[in-house]
């Protein structure tokens, strides 16, 4: 090979190290997709989406930049807050609360020439499909589990057989400390984030009772604070989470609450990992996730070599606390997937239970994790949660059981919720002995 | 119970400090301790090369607070450099690449100090090595000049530093990690639920007596005490009940055991409202978990066995304590307890009770440890609180390059190995299971990549074609050119002539980000002393070489 292989950018010179990979073949390429003359005028014009302007949403801005991307939008909500400069590089003491999206977009452009960001400073649901139709890839940087279902549930329902450009490859990363996972997700090809949800379990709730009488651990004078006191005591109109003088008060009744009971290890900061659920997060991590995950983006923009999704492997997991660990595999596609799926999922339940049981049932499912269900039988609604009206005309069905509302083995119902207006979680249920 | 009631008096209310604020979401990770020692560290990296996954890995340096930083750089900014590197742009074009870098960097957090050379006062690498405080760690990046590297080398054995080799090549990246001997870790962080020790097969005294009070009438508690026996208190009353019915011993083998659980499950009250006690389910299901016999995890007993070639070594902190716990065991046949309880249904009171049995154990092993420590020659000059965060780890401890000389190309010693003789035997038993890959389904090793980019350590001026990269490997490992992946591997390191795909360099440099924090705070577990990264299968792979 000779460097007249190369099929260079508008500016060759900067982007030689680029144009090497994705313009000449490897002994992994694919010839039957690699058109080399053609990758870096097709990169040049594709519009890619970035959710997320945050610890990872920042690298994942700079990482695009520096991959031949030129046209990028970018959505976050949030402004910017002290604790994320220890890791969101794009940020500095005087950007505190200005928007992320906004801050970070201006600056991937002064740094590097040549590309445009276009920051979205709100929330992803305030767009619809024609939006979202837009753009040829997304990638999320997102530390929602509900934001992920949202646009994920979004980019399968816009999918048309016939319409070529309506698959959306969704890249999405996530970090806790020194871990993480990069995964592709191609919508109804392969596995999507619904069918992985389990995967994410949400952490077990602490009992009411023992928060009410049997505190014996720091976190439940902690979340007795939040849950029982707060509300007696009402001290200010509303909690907000990131007001040092709620978590103070929050804090200064935990501790009471914990010499009442000898209980030691009340601090202020674990008062405010618990009430904000406070997720570690470094540098470091988000710096291995999200390069995982523009690498995904060029590979599959470039075709220069295979990429995560197609077919096998589609999710990358990273463990960096003892040595470094990574597990490449394929997690495979759901049949009973609420999103994706053809089936309805088999729910187990107990025959005695209420309806009340059922819906608060489905917020604590790893496979569900819904928490304002709104559940219908076949010809029948069994509880709405609005408008008001229906919700007042279901509401006694949540005390009678299962039996007294008719329900059978194997009758399928459907449940919604508003986090996901699209879908339609389908369950059959399936008694227990 | 004096400590519980002392840590009772009330905290002064003030919230936390700017920099506790800015650093919060690391800090919840390495505490204090880690950052202390995080702001007192001084790296230096010679960079070379692309450039790019050096500045990445200082990114994720500078960004949590690191001390200083220096970089030698003796490349002008480039054209070429913009198109990968973040922390250039166009105003830094024909500059010195290492004073652009810095500058940079440094504004990434006003607490870090860097430093750029070559500069007017210092001009070569020699000069700074010889003129500038020790340095905690150095990185250097591929492809550097031998004699530089030598230079590194014979630096980091006089001064004991730990050196990181880093090599990021189009789609591929490996570092490797040299440290200076034998590298112990205390503060391993381990799984919150892999570190329960329960004692429940030899428990002391004060427990069995709290377990005995608490059950000595159990079917005559009311539902409400019954429900809420701690499990720990459950499974030693039927432990007692099993031993006392047969021939005093405890339930060992897997049936054993079931059948125990079994004893425990149907002595769950059922004839009450909630249809049964939710104790007894976390009795059950502690069952197998918390049943074992102590023993010497291995990574404690690798500590246990080492051999010390490094008498200054030999009195360090760690190695006082660790042999006096070796004392310890075998007097006592287990290791100090931890003393941590975790969480279970119980009256708040009760598991106070508890709580505080273990925690006096837990200070009654330690102080025992301690007073072997004080009583070694250089004991007295041991920090209390390091003996307890051993105490609290015992089973954890964990010895990284125990057998020396991991990584450097001068190791030395007449019962080491040399590095290359452990790389061709690596590289064997690694083709050796590729064999049967297929079958075992265990993914393909990564050492291809690891020996094609090695091939490329010294072409500063001209990349290598596949041809001499397979040469090059010809020569450290016979016969492993033959082989399909090496043959592939070569030509993909080809392609990228010598060239940094930014997203590869900011994954390395994570990566790397992440084991000099380790190595920095002494916390977590570093890798053990290569990990080569393939771009293409999205995947990692450790390698002792």
């Amino acid at each position: 090979m000779t460097p007249t292989d190369v099929h260079p950018a508008s500016e060759p010179a900067r982007w030689v190290y680029l144009d090497r990979i994705r313009t000449r073949p490897g002994p992994f390429t694919n010839p039957d997709v690699f058109s080399p003359e053609a990758v870096a005028a097709a990169m040049e014009t594709m519009k890619i989406l970035v959710i997320g302007a945050g610890g990872l949403g920042c690298e994942i801005l700079k990482n695009l930049a520096l991959s031949g991307f030129k046209d990028i939008h970018v959505i976050d909500m949030d402004t910017i807050d002290i604790s994320n400069l220890n890791r969101q590089f794009l940020f500095r003491q005087a950007d505190v609360s200005k928007y992320k999206a906004e801050v970070a977009a201006r600056f991937v452009e002064k740094r590097v020439k040549g590309v445009h960001i276009t920051p979205h400073n709100c929330k992803i649901q305030d767009f619809d499909d024609d939006f979202y139709m837009q753009f040829q890839l997304v990638v999320c940087g997102l530390d929602s589990i509900e934001a992920r279902r949202w646009i994920n549930a979004t980019l399968v329902n816009m999918v048309d057989e016939d319409v070529e450009d309506s698959y959306k490859p969704l890249i999405d990363g996530g970090t806790e400390g020194f871990k993480g996972q990069a995964r592709v997700i191609l919508p109804t090809v392969t596995s999507c984030i619904e069918c992985q949800l389990d995967m994410h379990a949400p952490r077990a709730a602490v009992p009411l009772c023992t928060l009410a009488s049997i505190p014996r651990q720091p976190e439940h004078c902690v979340e007795w604070a939040h849950v029982i006191a707060w509300d007696q005591a009402k001290p200010f109109p509303q909690l907000d989470k990131d007001d040092p003088e709620h978590i103070t008060w929050l804090y200064q009744r935990a501790l009471e609450r914990a010499a009442e009971f000898n209980i030691p290890g009340v601090t202020y900061s674990l008062t405010q990992g618990v009430v904000k659920n406070i997720i570690p997060a470094i540098a470091a991590t988000n710096s291995v996730i999200a390069a995982a995950c523009c690498n995904e983006a060029l590979k599959i923009a470039s075709s220069t070599a295979p990429s995560l999704g197609l077919p096998e492997e589609n999710y990358m997991m990273y463990s960096g606390n003892d040595s470094i660990y990574t597990y490449t595999f394929k997690h495979e596609k759901k049949d009973d997937c609420p999103v994706c799926g053809q089936v309805a999922r088999a729910l187990d339940v107990d025959r005695a239970w209420t309806l009340r049981e059922l819906v608060d049932s489905f917020a604590a499912r790893p496979e569900a994790q819904l928490k304002k269900p709104s559940v219908r039988a076949e010809g029948r609604t069994l509880y709405m949660q609005s408008p008001p009206s229906l919700e007042a005309q279901t509401r006694l069905n949540l005390d009678r059981t299962l039996v007294e509302l008719g329900l059978e083995e194997g009758e399928e119902i459907a449940v919604t919720d508003p986090a996901f207006a699209t879908v339609t979680f389908k369950f059959k249920l399936k008694f227990k002995q | 119970m004096t400590e519980i009631v002392m840590s009772q008096t009330p905290p002064i209310l003030h919230g936390p400090s700017e920099k506790e604020r800015k650093y919060d979401r690391q800090l919840r990770l390495w505490a204090a301790s880690g950052q202390a020692a995080l702001e007192s560290a001084n790296l230096l990296l010679v960079n070379s090369g692309a450039g790019t996954v050096g500045a990445e890995t200082l990114k994720n340096l500078v960004l949590p607070g690191i001390g200083r930083f220096a970089i030698y750089d003796e490349a002008r900014v480039q054209e070429a450099d913009m198109g990968v590197n973040f922390f250039l742009d166009d105003s830094c074009l024909g500059q010195s690449r290492s004073q652009s870098l810095t500058e940079l960097i440094t504004e990434l957090n006003p607490d870090v100090q860097g430093a750029w050379y070559p500069n007017e006062g210092v001009q070569t690498l020699d000069s700074l090595l010889a003129d500038s405080p020790v340095f905690t760690a150095i990185l250097y990046t591929h492809p550097i000049r031998p004699d530089q590297l030598s230079q590194l080398e014979a630096y980091g054995q006089q001064h004991k530093t730990p050196l990181v080799a880093i090599h990021s090549a189009g789609l591929y990246s490996y570092f490797q990690i040299n440290l200076p001997g034998a590298f112990p870790i205390v503060d391993t962080h381990p799984d919150e639920t892999a570190t329960t020790d329960l004692r429940l097969l030899n428990p002391w005294p004060e427990l069995v007596a709290f377990a005995e009070g608490l059950t000595k009438d159990i079917d005559g508690l009311d539902n409400f005490e019954h429900g809420h026996l701690p499990y720990v208190v459950i499974l030693l009353h039927y432990l007692e009940q099993w031993k006392a019915a047969n021939d005093g011993n405890y339930p060992t083998t897997y049936k054993e055991k079931t059948d125990f659980r079994k004893v425990v499950q149907a002595a769950a009250r059922t004839d009450i409202p909630e249809g049964g006690e939710e104790n007894f389910d976390e009795a059950a299901a502690a069952v197998l978990k918390t049943l074992a016999p102590p023993s010497l995890p291995s990574g404690l007993k690798e500590v246990f066995e080492y051999e010390h070639s490094d008498p200054v070594e030999q009195r360090s902190g760690f190695w006082l304590i660790a042999d006096a716990v070796k004392q310890f065991y075998e007097k006592h046949q287990c290791l100090p307890l931890p003393g941590k309880l975790p969480d279970m249904k119980a009256q708040s009171k009760v598991y106070i009770q508890l709580q505080g049995i273990y925690k006096a154990k837990a200070r009654k092993d330690a102080a025992e440890i301690l007073q072997i420590v004080q009583a070694a020659p250089g004991g007295e000059r041991v920090d209390p609180a390091e003996v307890d965060l051993f105490c609290k780890n015992a089973a954890f401890v964990k010895l990284i390059n125990a057998t020396g000389g991991g990584g450097g190309a001068n190791s030395s010693g007449s019962n080491k190995i040399s590095r290359a003789d452990r790389l061709k035997s690596a590289a064997a038993l690694e083709f050796a299971n590729d064999e049967t890959a297929a079958l075992t389904l265990a993914p393909l090793s990564l050492m291809p990549i690891y020996l094609a980019l090695q091939a490329t350590s010294h072409a500063v001026d001209e990349p290598l074609a596949a041809d001499a990269i397979l040469a090059a490997v010809a020569e450290q490992v016979p016969g492993a050119e033959q082989y399909e992946r090496v043959v592939q591997a070569a030509r993909e390191v080809e392609r990228a002539a010598g060239g940094e795909l930014h997203n590869v360099s900011a994954l390395t440099g994570g990566m790397v980000a992440q084991e000099l924090i380790k190595i920095v705070t002494k916390q977590y577990i570093p890798i053990d002393n290569t990990c080569v990264y393939d771009g293409i299968a999205a995947r990692c792979q450790v390698l002792r070489l």
